[in-house]
């Protein structure tokens, strides 16, 4: 039972939303489902919620190591949640003026406001900049041109890296310098090899690096990836494979 | 020598970086930009429609992508804004939302003629990613009774004529990951054939690539195409030249020259030491 519903209505959902997308009469079948989805998404936020709680109430009444970090999250979360529920330091909205807690709930000067602003902002955006000291440092330690495609990968990283900045033409200045037909000779007319001199400019090098070989890998792994979804899809569709249901 | 090189400890790594960063910034370098053929696509997709055409703009990043996202985003804005564009915004992030404020803040500082729920609108965020996609492409209302202010659509001047967001010219997608711009493509660009352009963070640009023309009819990829359009806005309407605010990508162009030059300095560095070491037989 506790594995058979689940099932059922997994089939059910995911067969509606498969017949709406293909015959007309059943499209809003398919908006009922979507609708539930949304309704489900809003659950699921609680289910999350509810699910961090207790992981970290357990770490810190069994005091294992880093419960004090567990503790902090734990306080964050119910401050914010409350700040945030209760609309602390909002006003009402002139339009429902009689409802004190129908104004807008990140209101510059409201208590999540300034949470938002002066924690959360700063927060985020420090975690995101100290990826560039990791990276510089990984980047020497670890970027070796061990082998033919480590070396490959070296050399492409190096023009994209130029290639994104000034430098990329700044560095080829000197071809202005020489004469035309030097600078756009023309190989064999194939039109995605970049074979003229300004071509290898590295801003010019970096967007057919990007738009040629990278495209071309992209391209096939989204359509790797496609048939794999179709696979799983059908798998789950006809009950045959059961694992997101999980062991119990 | 070489052995103190094996060993560097990272923090001196960590110092040449803050370094790098932090000299171009104080010294307020700006290198010009030649304006990239993605970035002239994007930027002819919001100049050659027809003045007060309907845009919908999606935020879908959070302050931890700002530093790369927001000035593009911003540059959406000013240039939808300089067009008289009718602008509609969402998030699909919790905490785009906030980010939206920032460009309306823009829109109220820098365009006081332009009136809310005639010119710019704001719809709140929403859970659910895709499912939020595929329902607004059938039914705004059944998604967004309300704007961000508790109105009513019916009452609002620019949405009430609006069905759903097959009525708009054209959505921009500012994305750092999921939901974001493929979730655009999937359920609003490809099925109903709107015309989509997006605005992504660089780890995000390579697998944006193959929906380019068709699904995507332009793509700016970081801050250095972000500095582009603003180069092609200004080349436009020379008048924004005078906004700093309106530069904010060309500045950021030079802390990423020099640190993209240290970066490769050390790759190189690494590299000579690793030669070295293995032709002395330590590595």
């Amino acid at each position: 039972m506790k594995r058979t519903v689940p099932l059922i209505i997994a089939i059910i959902a995911g067969f509606v939303l498969l017949i709406a997308n293909f015959i007309p009469f059943a499209e809003g079948w398919g908006l009922t489902a979507q609708e539930w989805f949304n309704i489900l998404a809003v659950g699921a936020m609680i289910l999350g919620g509810g699910n961090l709680i207790k992981l970290h109430l357990k770490k810190v009444s069994s005091q294992r190591k880093g419960w004090g970090y567990s503790a902090v999250t734990i306080v964050c979360f119910f401050g914010t949640l409350l700040i945030g529920m209760l609309k602390w330091g909002v006003h009402p909205n002139p339009l429902y003026a009689n409802y004190s807690w129908s104004g807008y709930y990140l209101e510059s000067g409201s208590g999540l406001w300034w949470i938002y602003q002066h924690m959360v902002v700063p927060l985020t955006a420090m975690m995101f900049a100290m990826l560039a000291f990791y990276v510089a440092t990984a980047a020497f330690r670890a970027f070796r041109a061990k082998n033919i495609e480590a070396t490959l990968l070296l050399i492409t990283a190096g023009i994209v890296l130029l290639g994104r900045t000034y430098a990329g033409v700044w560095l080829f200045g000197w071809l202005d310098w020489l004469p035309e037909g030097i600078t756009h000779f023309n190989l064999a007319g194939i039109p995605w090899l970049p074979i003229d001199f300004y071509s290898l400019q590295f801003d010019r090098l970096t967007i057919w690096i990007m738009e040629v070989p990278n495209t071309a890998g992209t391209r096939a792994i989204t359509i790797g990836i496609a048939l794999g979804v179709v696979a799983t899809s059908l798998r789950i569709l006809l009950g045959v494979d059961r694992s997101y249901l999980g062991q119990d | 020598m070489l052995h103190a090189l094996q060993n560097l400890d990272r923090r001196w790594i960590f110092l040449s970086m803050l370094i790098a960063v932090a000299i171009p910034i104080l010294a307020k370098t700006v290198f010009p930009e030649v304006v990239s053929k993605q970035a002239k696509m994007v930027f002819d997709s919001i100049e050659n429609l027809p003045d007060g055409s309907n845009i919908l703009l999606s935020y879908d990043f959070d302050p931890a992508s700002q530093g790369e996202l927001l000035p593009m985003a911003q540059a959406f804005t000013r240039h939808c804004s300089i067009k008289g564009h009718k602008q509609y915004y969402m998030a699909l992030w919790p905490l785009g939302s906030p980010m939206v404020d920032l460009s309306i803040d823009t829109i109220e500082s820098e365009y006081p003629d332009m009136v809310y729920g005639e010119d710019y609108m704001k719809f709140d965020y929403k859970a659910g990613g895709e499912a939020v996609i595929r329902m607004i492409t059938q039914d705004l209302r059944g998604m967004f009774p309300l704007d961000s202010r508790g109105v009513p659509l019916d009452q609002i001047p620019m949405t009430k004529n609006i069905k759903n967001i097959q009525d708009m010219d054209l959505i921009i997608n500012v994305s750092a990951g999921d939901p974001g711009t493929k979730q655009w493509v999937q359920f609003a660009a490809t099925p109903f054939g709107l015309t989509t352009i997006s605005g992504c963070t660089g780890v995000q640009a390579p697998q944006m690539y193959p929906y380019i023309p068709e699904q995507l009819a332009g793509m700016l990829g970081a801050i250095k195409a972000a500095a582009e359009y603003e180069a092609a806005i200004d080349a436009v309407y020379p008048s924004i030249n005078d906004n700093p605010k309106a530069q904010e990508a060309k500045r950021r162009m030079g802390p990423q020259l020099v640190a993209h030059g240290l970066m490769i300095g050390l790759i190189v560095l690494g590299n000579v030491i690793f030669f070295v070491s293995r032709k002395r037989g330590q590595a």
